[in-house]
């Protein structure tokens, strides 16, 4: 147990709802980036499958709408220590792309419009674990929440669920992405509260 | 945005601290300065942030983010917190916390919204509300170090009243050479909020390449990184660092 505040009581305690350790819950959906929103022209818009061979599988906006689309309700969980509930999105779920993907990568490193990227083993973007999401609660998904496409990656800290998506770069070796470079870990299981390198 | 020129990844697990309220001073009658001593603190860089856990007596506990006020400063750090209505954390530290009293923290974090004293490009700082706070501390870093590096605060309030660190900004604006500050409020008469205008008359040209650093609520943030780079401004150049909720 932590050291006490004296007079700190907290909100009411609830047992209803377990939250990863740290993690408190909001009803808002707060925004994080580092820069500025970029502003991506769907005629424009392409997503970018890389192999470690540097064989290269492209989708157009129109392309990616053609693929099969999931809507998964589930929960976020922001290293800023924001958890939001029962979050509902529609898109395509990795899968789908890397049917025709030939790798023998063990990581990935994702790409987005304007410069982010952030580091995953591939296994974790596999097995209807993560998407590429373009709207969300039945709306088109806002630029400022990463439209209008992000990866989204929810079992975990939402940093790696890269907003403006336009790649994935396979890897054999692991390489840290932008804030992973800046101290934060390199794989981020909101459960073991892996928030910053050494955790 | 490149890839964060941060030197070394940070090895080892960052560790809590205990850290004692020394004193507290009122920014505004809803904000106030946290003045805290925290044995073997490593020195941070403006703009950094610390995490802070607060437990209760039952072993309840919670964290918050806060950015931190002051430039390195041996073991004492300032913490500047707005009180957020029915918040679970910040009425407590503005309102609960008295001298003596611990609270847990680790830190610094964040290795993108800093700014070097060795950086030599003009900066822009844009702050609206309590988003003046890491960008104070690169004002105050700026001051300590003795840089001649040229800054230009623009600083949106709601009113003057609102305004944190008033009296050490008029002496800043008076002894920093090269330190320019100008204010928006948004809540007086013919208040408004900030616009091109005040960018282009308060900042600096595009092509003079400042760093820029943009931090307060989410829509004054985008609002203001969007006019940056319409005015000219390389994306990367535009750090941001947002807070609060939005609409979505």
């Amino acid at each position: 147990m932590g050291i006490v505040s004296p007079g700190f009581q907290g909100k009411p305690r609830s047992a209803a709802v377990t939250l990863p350790p740290g993690q408190y819950l909001t009803e808002d959906f707060p925004v994080l980036s580092a820069g500025p929103t970029p502003r991506i022209q769907l005629d424009q818009w392409e997503f970018v499958i890389t192999t470690e061979a540097g064989v290269k599988h492209r989708w157009s906006w129109a392309e990616l709408l053609e693929l099969p689309s999931e809507t998964p309700t589930v929960d976020l969980h922001c290293v800023t220590k924001w958890s939001k509930l029962g979050t509902t999105w529609r898109g395509v779920a990795l899968d789908s792309l890397f049917e025709q993907v030939d790798t023998a990568a063990d990581f990935a490193l994702a790409h987005s419009y304007g410069g982010y990227t952030t580091n995953l083993p591939l296994e974790d973007l596999l097995d209807g674990q993560a998407w590429l999401v373009y709207e969300y609660e039945g709306e088109e998904l806002g630029a400022e929440h990463g439209g209008p496409v992000r990866l989204l990656v929810p079992h975990l800290y939402l940093w790696k669920s890269a907003k403006w998506v336009n790649g994935i770069q396979l890897l054999v070796q692991d390489e840290p992405g932008f804030w992973e470079s800046a101290g934060y870990h390199d794989y981020g299981d909101p459960w073991r509260e892996q928030r910053y390198q050494g955790d | 945005m490149a890839r964060a020129a941060v030197p070394g990844r940070l090895t080892g697990r960052l560790a809590w601290r205990t850290a004692r309220l020394v004193e507290a001073r009122e920014e505004t009658p809803t904000a106030r300065t946290l003045v805290l001593d925290v044995s073997g603190w490593p020195g941070h860089l403006p703009g950094q942030h610390v995490d802070v856990r607060l437990t209760a007596e039952d072993g309840y506990s919670t964290q918050r983010s806060y950015s931190i006020a002051s430039a390195a400063q041996g073991d004492r750090i300032e913490l500047t917190v707005q009180r957020v209505p029915a918040g679970e954390v910040s009425p407590y530290l503005v309102e609960g916390l008295s001298p003596g009293y611990p609270v847990e923290l680790r830190g610094p974090v964040g290795g993108w919204f800093v700014w070097r004293t060795t950086d030599t490009a003009p900066v822009l700082l844009v702050a609206g509300g309590s988003g003046i706070v890491p960008l104070m501390a690169m004002v105050r870093a700026r001051r300590a170090a003795g840089s001649r590096v040229p800054f230009r605060l623009i600083y949106s309030a709601r009113t003057k009243n609102d305004v944190f660190y008033a009296e050490e900004l008029r002496k800043r604006v008076r002894d920093d050479a090269g330190l320019d500050v100008a204010y928006v409020f948004t809540r007086e008469e013919h208040g408004r909020r900030i616009n091109v205008n005040d960018i282009s008359t308060a900042g600096w040209p595009a092509d003079f390449q400042p760093d820029c650093f943009v931090c307060g609520p989410t829509g004054f943030v985008e609002t203001v990184a969007d006019i940056l780079v319409a005015l000219g401004n390389e994306p990367r150049r535009v750090k941001t660092e947002r807070f609060g909720p939005t609409g979505a």
